[in-house]
């Protein structure tokens, strides 16, 4: 068993669990944060990604006590109250999820990818930055569309603004 | 996954130390190879020793024609890493070819090659360059290194420590990406110095990472994308699974191998 500090979503979490708990595991079963899908369970299909110290990991494949003393954020993150993070707005104006099930992946690697990669975001970038994500129904163009259009309003605005 | 203990060293002396007191014990750099090998069963170890607190571990520098990358490196800071872009864009392209940017930002340049996958990129990057792999031991030529699927010349408890490159007149790379899983079926990475050229063909050896001492040869006369085609390729020495057959790695080796070969000073993925 390890003791584990850190921060979720700017909340002090101290947990002891099995050396094995898995990130996943730790804000699902133990944090009740379901947000954050498990897909594969094999690093392949992104539903799982949260950000790390702001940057974007499978949290199936990371190990809870590996990331002792670091601050995660996950979708639940997003949202400040009722207003929406502008991720949000732009996957709901865009239409960019059909059944939703990959959409928490999808927003926290767009996160990562907007607060991190070189402007300009064009679709080309998003869509071979957003290879770890997969989705089974929408076919991506509005997805790409959401990320793109919610870089440039992120951008537009206050950069201080764009932390979550 | 199996209970397991964590050991969170901040020194090499210290994680070798580990290793020789724990039985069934492991090194974890990454993790993104490890642990989904851990969750299928594939590996199982009592003890895992993460290196990622040794500080200095991760350095990248140049130095009188030699590129030193430390093991713990991620693919992210290799990729973009204005020194490799500037020395081995090749390299750096590779670095920025592998896995997606999730995996990128986690996994190592020790952790995969020391795992010797027989698809993983940099195995093909260390051959085809003639690097030197350093470790808590010794120094390691990659002709020596890679020894046969997942199976290298380090010894239980020996720790990679950084990849020494010599810095090519030119380097290129092309690799053909299985559909599905996103590893190479074909990659081949060619590199031309003042008094050599090597080529190293990842992703369809049977015996994993390989080098191919024919086309070699053949640029040496000439280098040209036609020397690619008369490559005589033994096909029972190649992998073959349920994606792609001997006959179909070899036709992808020699067509990777032409790309290389006309874009030289870049990686060049197809899908």
């Amino acid at each position: 068993m390890a003791i584990i500090h850190l921060q979720v979503n700017k909340q002090v979490v101290t947990k002891d669990v099995p050396d094995q708990t898995l990130l996943i595991e730790l804000l699902r079963e133990t944090l009740g944060l379901t947000g954050t899908h498990t897909g594969c369970d094999t690093t392949q299909c992104g539903c799982c990604v949260v950000l790390v110290d702001g940057v974007s990991v499978k949290s199936c494949t990371v190990l809870a006590v590996g990331v002792q003393g670091c601050q995660v954020t996950t979708v639940e993150g997003l949202a400040d109250g009722t207003n929406l993070h502008p991720i949000q707005t732009a996957f709901m104006e865009h239409h960019a999820l059909q059944c939703g099930f990959c959409t928490p992946g999808m927003m926290m690697s767009a996160l990562d990818l907007i607060q991190r990669h070189p402007q300009p975001l064009t679709p080309e970038v998003v869509r071979s930055e957003m290879e770890g994500n997969l989705c089974r129904c929408t076919g991506y163009h509005n997805i790409v569309k959401a990320i793109v259009s919610a870089s440039e309003k992120m951008h537009a605005a206050n950069p201080a603004s764009l932390a979550p | 996954m199996n209970p397991i203990t964590f050991h969170r060293p901040l020194t090499l002396r210290d994680a070798s130390d580990l290793f020789a007191q724990l039985d069934n014990a492991t090194f974890m750099s990454g993790g993104h190879t490890l642990l989904p090998s851990m969750k299928q069963g594939f590996a199982a170890p009592d003890h895992l020793i993460d290196l990622s607190q040794v500080p200095d571990n991760a350095q990248i520098s140049l130095e009188s024609g030699y590129l030193t990358i430390g093991s713990m490196a991620r693919h992210v800071e290799v990729a973009t890493s204005a020194i490799v872009q500037n020395a081995i864009p090749a390299l750096a392209g590779l670095a920025g070819s592998i896995g997606d940017r999730q995996v990128r930002q986690r996994g190592t340049i020790g952790g995969s090659v020391a795992n010797n996958d027989p698809a993983a990129d940099y195995p093909s990057g260390v051959l085809g360059l003639g690097a030197t792999v350093i470790t808590t031991l010794r120094e390691i030529l990659a002709d020596d290194f890679f020894v046969s699927l997942f199976e290298t010349a380090l010894q239980p408890g020996e720790i990679i420590t950084a990849v020494r490159f010599p810095v090519p007149k030119s380097a290129g790379y092309a690799k053909f990406k299985s559909p599905a899983a996103r590893y190479p079926q074909a990659g081949v990475f060619i590199a031309t110095f003042e008094q050599a050229i090597r080529v190293a063909v990842t992703g369809a050896g049977a015996s994993g990472v390989f080098r191919l001492t024919q086309l070699e040869q053949l640029l040496k006369n000439q280098f040209i994308v036609a020397a690619a085609q008369s490559l005589e390729i033994n096909t029972e020495e190649l992998l073959s699974d349920l994606y792609a057959t001997q006959d179909y790695r070899a036709n992808l080796i020699k067509i990777m191998a032409e790309r290389a070969i006309a874009h030289m000073g870049q990686a060049s993925v197809f899908k």
